[in-house]
């Protein structure tokens, strides 16, 4: 069967292979112009601790600062909620609300301690969060913004209804905060609590967003099926997250309430939720100092707008939102990534980590070649009256790779999503070494040494190939949130890079560990999908569709690797459209149609099989040649 | 004195502004359990007239202290009267996220726009809303003349198709206010269905205007990024609301002075113009939407744009059509409120969000549930002032929270952005 040329070759060649100088003499330009941005860096970092006291800036200046430190710990509890975990919250305004009430309430009621109401308030918050985290972040798509708005509305009418709150005028008299003798009583004492809080957040979120279960959140907005492929709990990832943001809003209500010593509802309302939302779109939405930015240019402007607007209407009012709103519109229609972006440009990118030597990873035991490492017994699949799947069995042997084609809606995709677990079986059984697994979900059956590559790739584009690959090891490690905020997950982290570098050099990707993932080629993102599946350890490769669109070498390529593979000892089940790609490449052939199973066994008996020449060329008498490879 | 009525936008001050009728109350020694009670009724029966209204509640019924039958009445029409509004909100949500996905959170703007507009012309004034609409229309011209004349195709073409649209977003929007600012000139007082066709006049035709700046750009959009922008323009809209027409308050006069009288209860005809109203939109869009083509081919580019585009539905004429329509209701809604209720520049934005609460419950697709849905908020709300009335916020807003599971527990979407 003649492999005839793709129709959409042209559009999805690999990029030609002179660019990398390209990039090497790109970032080149980049340092020259990054010289201005680490000046500014060093310059601003050096300013803070010294603007409030040697150098004694205006009392106005200060407060402005000290806004923007609160508003920015908020703004980034958004970033890493909204612009990375993908989830928008109109309703952060309400947990700044509870971490000031409980500081306000406790202080004022009972004389204890501020530090204690600290205590109170975030856990109060981390465990209303925890509550509506596990209801709402269940929400799917445009639910979970609506149900923020309805939680927000909630919160903010019982601070104004509660008695013991104070109802609408709150709470006054708020005692000073004092740390270690130190009375924090003006604007200017407070300044260094905040920013330190500040800087210690925005670093804080970095380490998370640079450990294991940081490329697990960044898999959330747009990788989800992916990551629970790998073994990631991304529904309870998203309501850690939730948890963190609304965490780092109390933070700034605590401070809030001490530096303002009163409390009442409005500024918990929604409208300061949206505002929040609004900062850390300005600044950037998916950048850790985008919130920073945002949180000071809104605010410089918010101060700005409430000067000048009353002068030019003639009368007071909260007229500053117009703006805002126009901004907001604006800038969704033309800068989506926010201000911070074009800053960016000019500041020092990050140097990929050097990668550390570190001891190898523990690995499975693998079964020895001859044991059967998947079994698929009888399964079944029906969608109400369709039979998608009608009782089909088949087995793959250790160090086998079993092709399991068919024509199109054969039924292959729907088996493959019943071995891996993203679909459930309506009947019959699969094992994997043994072990039944039709009634577990695609995160258990990672865990049991199953690893699977997409149909359509799923990669996260903007992560370097490294991580991208060293998220299919999530399951080999065991750092959580806390150890990695705290980085003490570092040996680990160079363990899971040293196994992500590892397979990349086995599939031969060696030479692209810090590109951005979404740069490779086609051919190459599949190859990449196939080293972030073998870094999970698995027992059994499940490839959807490795050849889909790629360029004949490409797949000639593709084919040397899974020889090369096989060769090592891996078992590989893959389904494939296209009959000159499995045909040298399988030991055993398994041919559906219509949901059933009409052949098996080796790919030069089942290419003569009158069954399959029925099912592939309308029948045997028919002269015409179909070419049944190209319709992915 | 401004008295709020049941669908009340409470800022801290505007609370104070509430309270203060209270004191009347003290003259009568009463308990103040009584004196609660007697005010959620107040609020909830307060038309035309609080001071006569709650002094004849006071009489009659303070020496009941629980619910009896007649305060049951009371409460259940009330609750029907805004649940028919709250429908009739919902519909529009509904209809406007069919076609176009974007969850129309400003909404609640048009509800004041509409009312605020009737109002201004109730006392002569020129409203603030004939200028806002001729800025519109200029941004509009602008935005449209920026994309003919930047491809070469549409640019041999700008001296036919500018005039045309300088007619529609220039001319037309300057049109309306030269026609009001004759009326009102005038002298006499306007028929009131001169000031209520009037004012939907101009309202009505922000819609297609608010869509063609905000969201035509964004139409490929995620429902996600839509959602934001939609309460991006909600905040610019209730801030332009301020600016036009301060933060008072406005009631204007019923379309009806009739009141239908059944055994104990008596029915004042606003709250029937609200019933009827309400379940002929609601009749009527259905058929257009369920049994008509063009109403099937509005719904078809909701679910693929691009495959609406293909068999020959204008895609971003349906979009407009559709905020042509939800602004129409929009201030349609506000005009029936505003003679049951005092309305404030912001008032809409809650009133739009228990459509919402309603719209959510029929899973933003079908008109029939989401009107049942909103009903129910009516009711939930009436009967929630009564028992709690500080509370009814949080009662009808923590209810959505069950009720967004429910929904995307029945019929969970894919991640956005997920091929």
């Amino acid at each position: 069967m003649a492999h005839l040329p793709d129709p959409q070759e042209p559009a999805q060649g690999p990029k030609p292979a002179s660019r990398l100088p390209n990039t090497l003499s790109h970032r080149n330009t980049l340092m020259k112009r990054q010289v201005p941005g680490i000046v500014l860096l060093a310059v601003i970092l050096a300013l803070l601790p010294i603007l409030p006291h040697p150098l004694h800036i205006p009392e106005y200046w200060v407060t402005l600062l000290n806004y923007i430190g609160l508003y920015a710990l908020v703004a980034l509890g958004l970033v890493l909620l909204t612009g990375i975990g993908g989830m928008t919250s109109f309703g952060q305004a309400a947990f700044v609300g509870i971490g000031a009430y409980a500081t306000a309430y406790l202080s004022t009621q009972y004389g204890v301690s501020p530090w204690l109401g600290l205590v109170a308030g975030v856990l109060l918050t981390a465990l209303l969060a925890l509550c509506l985290g596990a209801v709402t972040m269940r929400l799917s798509g445009h639910f979970l913004p609506l149900g923020t708005i309805a939680w927000g509305l909630s919160l903010y009418y019982l601070f104004g209804n509660l008695e013991w709150l104070g109802k609408y005028d709150g709470i006054n008299g708020i005692p000073v905060l004092n740390l270690l003798g130190w009375h924090l009583e003006s604007g200017r004492s407070i300044y260094y609590l905040i920013w330190t809080f500040v800087l210690l957040s925005v670093v804080s979120v970095q380490n998370l967003l640079a450990s294991r279960p940081g490329r697990a959140i960044r898999a959330l907005k747009g990788g989800g099926l992916m990551a629970e492929a790998f073994g990631v709990d991304t529904g309870w990832l998203r309501v850690v997250i939730f948890v963190y943001a609304a965490v780092l809003a109390a933070l700034s209500g605590f401070l809030y309430a001490h530096l303002q010593r009163s409390v009442n509802p409005t500024p918990f309302g929604l409208n300061h939720g949206i505002e929040y939302l609004f900062m850390a779109v300005v600044g950037g939405v998916s950048q850790v100092w985008g919130a920073v930015l945002g949180a000071a240019l809104l605010t410089v402007l918010q101060d700005w707008l409430q000067n000048l607007l009353p002068k030019l209407l003639g009368e007071t009012g909260n007229f500053e939102i117009i703006v805002y709103g126009i901004l907001l519109v604006l800038l969704l229609q033309y800068a989506r990534d926010g201000v911070w972006s074009y800053l960016a440009r000019w500041w020092p990118a990050r140097a990929p980590a050097a990668l550390i030597p570190a001891p190898a990873l523990p690995q499975r035991r693998k079964p020895q070649a001859g044991e059967t490492v998947l079994k698929v017994e009888r399964v079944r699949k029906t969608f109400g009256g369709l039979v998608a799947v009608n009782d089909v069995s088949f087995e793959v042997q250790a160090g086998e790779i079993i092709g399991l084609i068919g024509p199109n809606g054969a039924g292959k995709s729907t088996t493959f999503n019943l071995v891996s677990g993203v679909l459930k079986a309506s009947g019959g059984a699969v094992s994997l070494c043994g072990e039944r697994i039709e009634r577990l979900n695609a995160r258990a059956i990672a865990q049991r040494g199953m690893g699977r590559t997409f149909q359509h790739v799923r990669l996260l584009p903007g992560m370097s190939v490294l991580e991208n690959v060293a998220l299919g090891a999530h399951l080999r490690g065991r750092a959580g949130v806390w150890r990695s905020v705290l980085r003490l997950n570092r040996l680990e982290e160079a363990q899971l890079m040293a196994e992500a570098a590892r397979q990349l050099e086995r599939v031969g990707l060696g030479a692209y560990l810090h590109e951005e993932a979404g740069s490779l080629a086609l051919g190459q993102q599949r190859i990449l999908e196939i080293a972030r599946a073998l870094c999970s350890d698995p027992l059994l490769l499940l490839l959807d569709e490795p050849a889909a669109g790629l360029r004949y070498l490409e797949k000639q390529q593709l084919a040397g690797l899974l020889k090369q593979l096989q060769g090592e000892g891996m078992s590989v089940l893959l389904v494939e459209h296209d009959m000159d790609f499995v045909m040298n490449l399988t030991d055993r052939l398994v041919v559906m149609e219509f949901g059933t199973k009409i052949a098996e066994g080796l790919p030069e008996a089942v290419r003569q099989d009158p069954a399959v020449l029925e099912a592939y060329l309308g029948g045997v008498d028919d002269p015409v040649v179909v070419e049944v490879g190209e319709t992915a | 004195m401004p008295l709020k009525g049941a669908w009340s936008v409470c800022s801290s001050e505007q609370h104070a502004r509430l309270y203060a009728p209270l004191s009347l109350y003290a003259h009568w020694s009463l308990t103040a359990a009584q004196v609660r009670r007697a005010y959620a009724v107040d609020l909830l029966v307060a038309g035309g007239k609080p001071a006569q209204r709650s002094r004849f509640i006071c009489e009659q019924r303070l020496g009941l202290s629980t619910m009896d039958l007649s305060i049951a009445a009371i409460l259940l029409q009330d609750g029907i009267t805004s649940g028919a509004i709250y429908a009739l909100l919902a519909l529009a949500l509904v209809l406007v996220f069919s076609v176009t996905r974007v969850i129309l959170i400003p909404q609640g703007e048009f509800v004041s726009y509409g009312a605020l507009t009737l109002a201004a012309l109730q006392t002569q004034k020129l409203p603030g809303t004939c200028w806002l609409l001729v800025v519109l229309g200029v941004a509009c011209l602008v935005a449209e003349s920026a994309r003919t004349l930047r491809h070469a195709s549409s640019r041999r073409r700008a001296w036919r198709t500018l005039p045309v649209l300088a007619g529609r977003f220039v001319l037309l929007p300057v049109a309306i206010l030269g026609v009001t600012q004759a009326l009102l000139q005038h002298g006499a007082a306007l028929p009131l269905a001169v000031q209520v066709a009037l004012a939907l006049l101009i309202v009505a035709p922000m819609g297609p205007m608010v869509y063609r700046l905000a969201f035509e750009p964004l139409a490929e959009a995620s429902t996600l990024l839509l959602l934001i922008v939609s309460v991006g323009v909600h905040f610019a809209l209730v801030g332009l609301g301020l600016v036009m027409f301060g933060a008072e308050g406005s009631r204007t006069t019923a379309f009806s002075d009739a009141t239908l009288t059944l055994g104990s209860i008596s029915i004042s005809g606003q709250s029937l113009w609200v019933l009827a109203s309400s379940v002929i939109l609601i009749a009527a869009l259905y058929v257009y939407f369920d049994r008509s083509l063009s109403g099937k081919a509005l719904r078809a580019t909701a679910v693929n744009r691009l495959g609406a585009r293909l068999v020959g539905i204008g895609t971003a004429q349906a979009g407009r059509l559709a905020f042509l329509l939800a602004a129409a209701l929009g201030a349609w809604c506000g005009m029936l409120v505003a003679p049951l209720t005092t309305i404030y520049y912001d008032s809409g934005f809650l009133m739009g969000l228990k459509g919402f609460v309603g719209a959510i419950i029929g899973g933003l697709g079908s008109y029939p549930i989401a009107a049942a849905g909103a009903l129910l908020v009516g009711l939930l709300e009436s009967y929630a002032s009564f028992w709690a009335s500080a509370y009814k916020e949080v009662i009808v807003f923590t209810l959505i929270i069950p009720v967004l599971l429910w929904r995307s527990l029945a019929n969970p979407a894919l991640d956005e952005g997920e091929a």
